[in-house]
């Protein structure tokens, strides 16, 4: 790791300042993905605002029926609250099928959401990475591109958003509430908070330098049955290949967000019209404009047969 | 070094002294100076290991792995990886288990910390550890300290009612059958696929019935 000083945060606001005011300065939630990125030297830091200790990692009811969730709160807090079990199931599961016991229990909201993507030559400091080092090129592009994406790409980046929780939260519609370096603050739904990376792929989100996630706001349950399913390389402990988190209620319009897609959780309101026409009718409109490379186009029919195996589920619920 | 283990050579230090004699042409490390920007200003953080008040003053890149282990010679939890993925440095803080290779030792003042030091010691073992010699929960015993400090958390979250993924219904009380166990403990990973006796070690604990 790169040396860096350290600085343990007195309030939210105090926090953004801080990093707002150094260039070079980073929050530290759990550590899982910046530690993980500094000991590789990929993330170089010179200084950590640590936000651990500041009130953030309760879960409240919100006045019109939804939850706050602190931007501190644990996965394994908010996959366990006895309200997210019972009336936002989706987001529990997907919780759940990330990472291992351990990681969830010090992995934030807040740093799941900002969690780096896992393309193998954003790891690797020795190959072109416009994500990693803008300009250098992207080696994925004519690589090894299995595990990437297959829509919303562009010529300068086909990572994937590796989170299994976001995925939950798009189709939860979720808002993220932040606070800047002024003290300003301000709400962004979760639909604009990822971007796609174009040709500025190193901007991976709609922050501001600086600008904190105090928390994440679920809108009022959504009934009926909740589902998130996870296709990947071995049983548990291993990112997606692909993922659905789905809502169906008992009646009115389904919820699809998908996972391992996209630079994104992709969701795509013109595929939750097509239930009449099932699995085969709703991923072909999710997936319209694909530009999938050699490597990764068996995503496509797979999203396919992981949703009709979701409706069934739906069914048999 | 403390000698625990009743021989006047301990693994670790014939390790020691083999990698000692191989660099006699080098300098030794402290000896290489450091240039001015690599030497962090180090931040004081005080905890509590297996019970004992620990006051540090540490360049803040230390992680709570290597403050254990390095600076308090607690070397009983591992580095497998160094990089979340293998779960041999699984300790307790403040009750959870973590993976302590991804966490500084700065972001933990005044936590409680346990390590498997803390746990048992030899002739007043704890249950679990009891349980892995019993079912012979190890062939090189590399992933134990992890496996057994995981396996004593993750009852305790069964109890307190954390789900899993193959859970089938997320509602219901925590039940704990072999599927449970292994979703639950897969971020443990064992290079001798001691899986089985690992599993069953961990039912006997659990008292888990229908667990192969
Ligand atoms: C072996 C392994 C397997 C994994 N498997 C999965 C998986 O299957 N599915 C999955 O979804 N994830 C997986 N993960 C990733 C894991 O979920 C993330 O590492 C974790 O969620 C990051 O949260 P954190 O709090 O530790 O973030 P940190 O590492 O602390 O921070 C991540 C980023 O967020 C920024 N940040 C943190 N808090 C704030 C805030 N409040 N405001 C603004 N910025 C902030 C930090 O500056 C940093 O850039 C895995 C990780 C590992 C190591
Ligand atoms: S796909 Fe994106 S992250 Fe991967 S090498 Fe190309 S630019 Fe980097
Ligand atoms: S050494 Fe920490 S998980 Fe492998
Ligand atoms: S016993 Fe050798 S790694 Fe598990």
């Amino acid at each position: 790791m790169k040396p860096f000083t350290y600085e343990r945060a007195t309030s939210p606001a105090a926090a953004a300042a801080a990093v707002a005011a150094k260039p070079g300065a980073k929050f530290v939630a759990g550590g899982t993905n910046l530690l993980d990125l500094m000991k590789l030297q990929i993330e170089a830091p010179t200084h950590l605002v640590d936000v651990n200790r500041l009130g953030l990692d309760t879960i409240e009811a919100t006045p019109d029926g939804g939850l706050r969730v602190g931007a501190l709160v644990r996965n394994t807090a908010l996959a366990a609250d006895s309200r997210v079990r019972r009336d936002y199931g989706v987001l529990s599961r997907a919780l759940l099928s990330g990472a291992s016991g351990q990681l969830r229990n010090k992995a934030t909201t807040a740093g799941n959401l900002l969690q780096r993507t896992r393309c193998p030559y954003f790891y690797d400091t020795n190959q072109a990475c416009n994500k990693r080092k803008p300009g250098s090129g992207c080696a994925a592009l004519g690589g090894y591109s299995r595990a990437l994406a297959v829509i919303g790409t562009s010529k300068d980046c086909i990572a994937t958003h590796p989170s299994d929780m976001a995925v939950a939260m798009r189709a939860l519609d979720a808002t993220v509430e932040t606070v800047d370096g002024g003290g300003r603050t301000r709400t962004i739904p979760i639909a604009d908070f990822h971007r796609l990376p174009g040709s500025t792929p190193w901007i991976e989100t709609a922050l501001t330098p600086g600008e904190m996630i105090t928390a994440v706001t679920l809108p009022a349950p959504v009934r009926g049955t909740h589902i998130y399913r996870k296709v990947r390389d071995r049983a548990s402990y291993a990112f997606a290949t692909i993922s659905v988190a789905a809502i169906l209620p008992e009646s009115g319009t389904p919820r699809f967000a998908f996972g391992g897609l996209a630079h994104k959780p992709w969701r795509v309101a013109a595929a939750e019209a097509r239930l009449d026409g099932g699995a085969k009718a709703i991923a072909a409109a999710a997936l319209a404009g694909a530009t999938p490379t050699s490597q990764n186009a068996y995503k496509i029919p797979l999203v396919e047969r992981t949703l009709a195996a979701v409706l069934a589920e739906g069914r048999a619920a | 070094m403390t000698d625990t283990n009743g021989f006047s050579l301990t693994r670790r230090g014939a390790l020691v002294s083999g990698v000692a004699a191989a660099s006699t042409t080098a300098l030794p490390l402290d000896a290489q100076p450091l240039p001015a920007e690599a030497r962090a200003a180090t931040v004081p953080v005080s905890f509590t290991v297996n019970g004992k008040k620990r006051a540090l003053d540490l360049d803040p890149r230390v992680t709570l792995l290597d403050a254990l282990r390095e600076h308090l010679h607690l070397t009983g939890s591992k580095k497998g990886c160094d990089h979340g993925q293998c779960g041999a440095c699984t300790v307790m803080v403040e009750g959870k288990r973590i993976n302590s290779c991804l966490t500084l030792a700065v972001m933990h003042d005044g936590d409680e910390i346990t390590t498997i030091e803390g746990l048992g010691k030899p002739g007043d073992l704890h249950p679990m550890q009891a349980a892995f010699v019993k079912h012979d929960g190890y062939q090189c015993g590399y992933c134990t300290p992890g496996q057994i400090m995981a396996a004593v958390a993750m009852l305790q979250e069964v109890k307190d009612g954390v789900p899993s993924y193959v859970s089938t219904d997320l509602t219901a009380a925590g039940r704990i059958d072999a599927q449970e166990v292994r979703e639950r403990m897969s971020g443990n990973i064992c290079r001798c696929a001691a899986y089985s006796n690992i599993v069953a070690a961990i039912a006997d604990v659990a008292g888990a019935e229908d667990v192969a």
